[in-house]
């Protein structure tokens, strides 16, 4: 039992040294195959991130939304919809909202911008998120001026900043009183975003939206469950074209790790050939070379990995936000919360590791059957 | 007798085109403790001859007996076995690996069988002494004359003290005075217990006094040595 240990180590430290020796053909494997790891990663951990994140972002928001719609448009939506709609039954809470977008030239972004009835605001003060605080360098105390529709300047006291556990919800998100958001837009006391409905029992959801449709002919009710799932396929589109996209090169990595690491140079082939002469098994040869490929894979796998982890989630997956962002360019900066997923985790690896080994071995496997005579020639 | 050869034969792509019969039916005896010497020109058989006896690779038709076991028709696992124990091969181009040292290059051999580190060491540092690459050691082979790669090579046959030892042309990159200190070494060698196994055209090798028997050969026949 000590004997066949005390083999496996010479073996693997044997491996280590003809890694060493054959350094060139090593690092080059070991870095395309590390950036083959990092690419397939990043765009895997990103798409899952965005994809929590929306789940995220959905959780607290209300089950109805109901927008008002004139000529296929969405428009504000009369104060007085909401008596309209009466008392619906699984109905818990009706109220109206004001939101909208904000854009500010001296940073190129789109602020989203919400009436807050919870918050207290005096008119003047403002809460904003983070990205918002980041990009324009503001803090507590600090003044935010903001241009209204008639081009007059607004200046507002930032209060305090967001927090929450997604980034996404509050990076741009700017509240102000209700009262300061009718001035800085001009809008009517009588009108507002759009409305919402909470309601307890999600088997009622589907009735009160019809029921909304009648008592209210132009309006057009949006379910939370249909916004998860226009998310989620859009993310999902978004991760299918990034993948086809690195589909070219996880190609290329392919034929290139059949190149290098299955083709056996003629030195490597007279290696092969010696050592079976001075009486090593087929076996052996083999564990040698699988030894080979997994130190490589694993290696390229957890380094590329571990870049991708911290390229999505420290850097915001700074190389490929334009692809899989796209919606908003003007978007503010942010942190993406880090989550992984197990089962793509162990897809990635079976899906590279593997199959690389064993590109690994089968060459080696054909080399060392052959008599091993031609090593005396 | 040790090793016995009955009607042996070897073809190259065998049912090709390009069939070629390299060994035409060969029938003697080598013994044990002597110095054996194929002698012939460049292309007469001598490495396939030697490729056969030393299990590196198997007979056409014909039997090959080492001992009392018929080895020509064993599976390759055996043929393993019996390379990794009996046999100590010196190449004619020494075959060392480039890039390992002088004494990994030794050791080579030895690693299938999971020797404690230091036992093994032991083993091969013995060997260099002996054949004065003491100094030599940790060295890369690249960097080694003639003579001394040719003595690691020595070294390297002998890590698993074989009962055999099979020198294809091992003086062909020599000089006269090398061959003569190799030939030398074989016969301390053969005088220690060994037996002896080697090919030439070289008279400095088959015209040594201490080489006991000469075979000669010709396209793959034994046209002299007989008995
Ligand atoms: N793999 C092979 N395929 C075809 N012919 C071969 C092969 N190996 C050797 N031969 C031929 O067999 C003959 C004997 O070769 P070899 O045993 O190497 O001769 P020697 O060692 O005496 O020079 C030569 O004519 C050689 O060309
Ligand atoms: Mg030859």
């Amino acid at each position: 039992m000590i004997a066949l240990l005390r083999k496996q180590r010479y073996f693997i430290d044997y491996t280590l040294g003809t890694m060493m020796r054959h350094k060139g053909k090593s690092l080059g494997l070991l870095s395309v195959y590390t950036l083959i790891i990092f690419m397939l990663a990043s765009v895997m951990l990103f798409s899952h991130a965005m994809r929590s994140e929306a789940v995220a972002l959905l959780a607290n928001s209300p089950e109805i939304v109901v927008q008002r719609i004139q000529a296929g448009r969405s428009v504000m939506v009369p104060a007085d919809y909401l008596q309209r709609i009466g008392k619906l039954r699984g109905v818990t809470e009706k109220r109206g909202r004001l939101w909208g977008y904000y854009y500010d030239p001296a940073v190129k972004a789109n602020y989203t911008v919400m009436a807050s009835e919870q918050d207290q605001l005096s008119i003047t003060d403002i809460v904003i998120g983070e990205g918002i605080a980041r990009t324009r360098g503001l803090s507590i105390g600090d003044y935010l001026t903001l241009r209204s529709h008639q081009g007059k300047a607004f200046s507002f006291r930032v209060l305090r900043l967001l927090e929450s556990d997604s980034e996404l919800i509050s990076s741009d998100l700017l509240l102000m009183n209700p009262q300061g958001y009718r001035q800085l837009f001009g809008l009517d006391e009588s009108l507002y975003t759009d409305l919402v409905l909470s309601v307890r029992n999600p088997r009622e959801i589907q009735k009160i939206a019809e029921k909304l449709t009648r008592l209210l002919p132009d309006s057009r009710p949006i379910l939370r469950s249909e916004i998860l799932r226009t998310y989620e396929s859009l993310f999902s589109w978004r991760q299918g074209v990034m993948l086809i996209l690195l589909l070219g090169s996880v190609l290329a990595f392919v034929i290139f790790a059949w190149d290098k690491a299955s083709g056996l140079s003629a030195e490597e082939r007279k290696e092969i050939g010696i050592l079976k002469a001075v009486g090593w098994e087929t076996g052996e040869v083999m564990r040698m070379k699988f030894w080979e490929g997994v130190i490589i894979s694993l290696m390229a796998f957890l380094i590329g990995y571990l870049a991708a982890y911290l390229h999505v989630f420290y850097t915001s997956a700074g190389l490929f936000e334009p692809v899989l962002k796209g919606w908003s360019v003007l978007y503010p900066r942010f942190q993406l919360t880090p989550s992984v997923d197990g089962l793509q985790l162990a897809t990635l690896f079976f899906f590279t590791v593997l199959p690389y080994t064993l590109a690994t071995i089968v060459p080696v496997w054909r080399t060392s059957i052959t008599d091993p005579d031609l090593v005396m020639r | 007798m040790l090793i016995e050869l009955t009607d042996v034969r070897k073809a190259f792509n065998q049912g090709k085109p390009n069939e070629f019969w390299a060994i035409q039916g060969i029938t003697t005896q080598f013994e044990v403790n002597r110095i054996s010497c194929l002698k012939g020109a460049s292309g007469s058989g001598k490495t396939t001859l030697m490729s056969m006896i030393g299990c590196l690779s198997r007979p056409t038709s014909g039997r090959i007996r080492l001992q009392d076991r018929t080895i020509s028709s064993l599976p390759e696992r055996f043929l393993t076995q019996i390379r990794r124990h009996t046999f100590g091969f010196i190449f004619q181009r020494f075959n060392l690996i480039p890039g390992l040292s002088v004494v990994e290059n030794i050791m080579l051999p030895a690693y299938p069988l999971g020797l404690k580190a230091s036992r093994l060491r032991g083993r091969a540092e013995r060997l260099l002494e002996q054949f004065l690459l003491a100094d030599k050691a940790s060295n890369p082979v690249e960097w080694l004359s003639g003579g001394e790669a040719q003595r690691v090579a020595i070294c390297r046959a002998l890590i698993n003290d074989p009962q055999i030892l099979i020198a294809d042309e091992p003086t062909a990159n020599l000089d006269s005075r090398l061959s003569r200190e190799f030939m030398a070494l074989l016969d301390q060698l053969s005088k220690a217990g060994k037996t002896v196994l080697i090919s030439s055209h070289d008279p400095v090798v088959f015209d040594s006094p201490c080489v006991d028997r000469v075979v000669e050969l010709e396209d793959g026949l034994m046209v002299a040595g007989e008995r």
